[in-house]
């Protein structure tokens, strides 16, 4: 069985990258937009642990380590604010939540 | 060319990704993103990452999804969503998305990223022990920041949710 090569890995991560990039600029619901950050993280995690592997190197898994404990805080404190926002203005969608226009 | 675990696990990973941005419901979407998390962690142990695959699982799969599941129940907020777009929106994220892709797939396709003699030298030791020994030694500070850092977080979060529940009553 052959292995995939980095190059491989590396087309699956942008290609990632770039839906999850999509989503946060199409969607509009606050949450989904959350989500498709999250998979924004995701793909350059996923970049990061193949290079590490193809490069020999701990460096990138250990990063990728501190990106996840990252990751982690960021999503409870972004859901936080999102049942914040929610409560003060009865809405997650990003179309009407536009009080810094004019 | 590939083999055939991943051809599957990077199917099933861009596939539930593009789910993840075209399901109207809110929490099919969170479904498709454990699924996605999922095919990941497939791809992290075919990269020999087994811990990292544990983790991204655990931490990602049990945790945050969950999390967003329980917002998402928590705030309902199904009924009341429209999921027209405006066709200005979606040209501009397709330009985005075409752009990006075009951009990073070109780096990806003829970039000659592989170093030849290292392509199939496994990590040395990418095991628990290696793990610690780098946290512990190189990265010791940086593990103390972000034990700080989740410190922070939970502080941020309760105050969060706390300055609402004293703001409540006064109105």
């Amino acid at each position: 069985m052959m292995t995939a090569s980095l190059n491989e890995y590396v087309i699956i991560s942008s290609l990632l990258f770039a839906i999850g990039f999509f989503g946060v600029l199409l969607r509009r619901n606050t949450l989904v937009v959350f989500m498709c950050l999250e998979l924004m993280l995701i793909a350059s995690t996923l970049a990061l642990v193949a290079f590490s592997r193809f490069n020999a190197t701990m460096d990138g898994n250990i990063f990728v380590f501190f990106i996840l404990t990252v990751a982690a805080a960021e999503v409870a404190v972004g859901l936080a604010i999102i049942v914040a926002l929610f409560r003060k203005r009865q809405t997650v969608q990003i179309d009407q939540l536009d009080s810094l226009k004019n | 060319m590939a083999s055939i675990l991943f051809l599957l696990f990077s199917t099933l990973t861009v596939l539930c990704a593009v789910g993840v941005v075209v399901n109207k419901n809110a929490v099919n979407a969170a479904g498709c993103l454990l699924l996605c998390l999922v095919g990941v962690a497939g791809l992290f142990v075919q990269l020999d990452a087994y811990l990292l695959a544990f983790i991204l699982l655990l931490v990602y799969a049990g945790a945050v999804v969950a999390l967003f599941l329980f917002i998402i129940m928590l705030l309902d907020v199904q009924g009341r969503q429209s999921f027209g777009f405006s066709g200005i929106t979606t040209f501009a994220g397709l330009m985005a998305f075409a752009l990006l892709l075009t951009g990073l797939g070109s780096i990806a396709i003829k970039g000659h990223l592989d170093a030849p003699r290292l392509n199939r030298l496994a990590v040395e030791g990418a095991n628990l022990k290696s793990y610690a020994q780098q946290l512990f030694t190189t990265y010791l500070l940086p593990v103390q920041i972000i034990g700080f850092l989740l410190l922070i977080a939970m502080l941020g979060v309760i105050v969060l949710s706390k300055k609402h529940a004293t703001e409540e009553p006064a109105k």
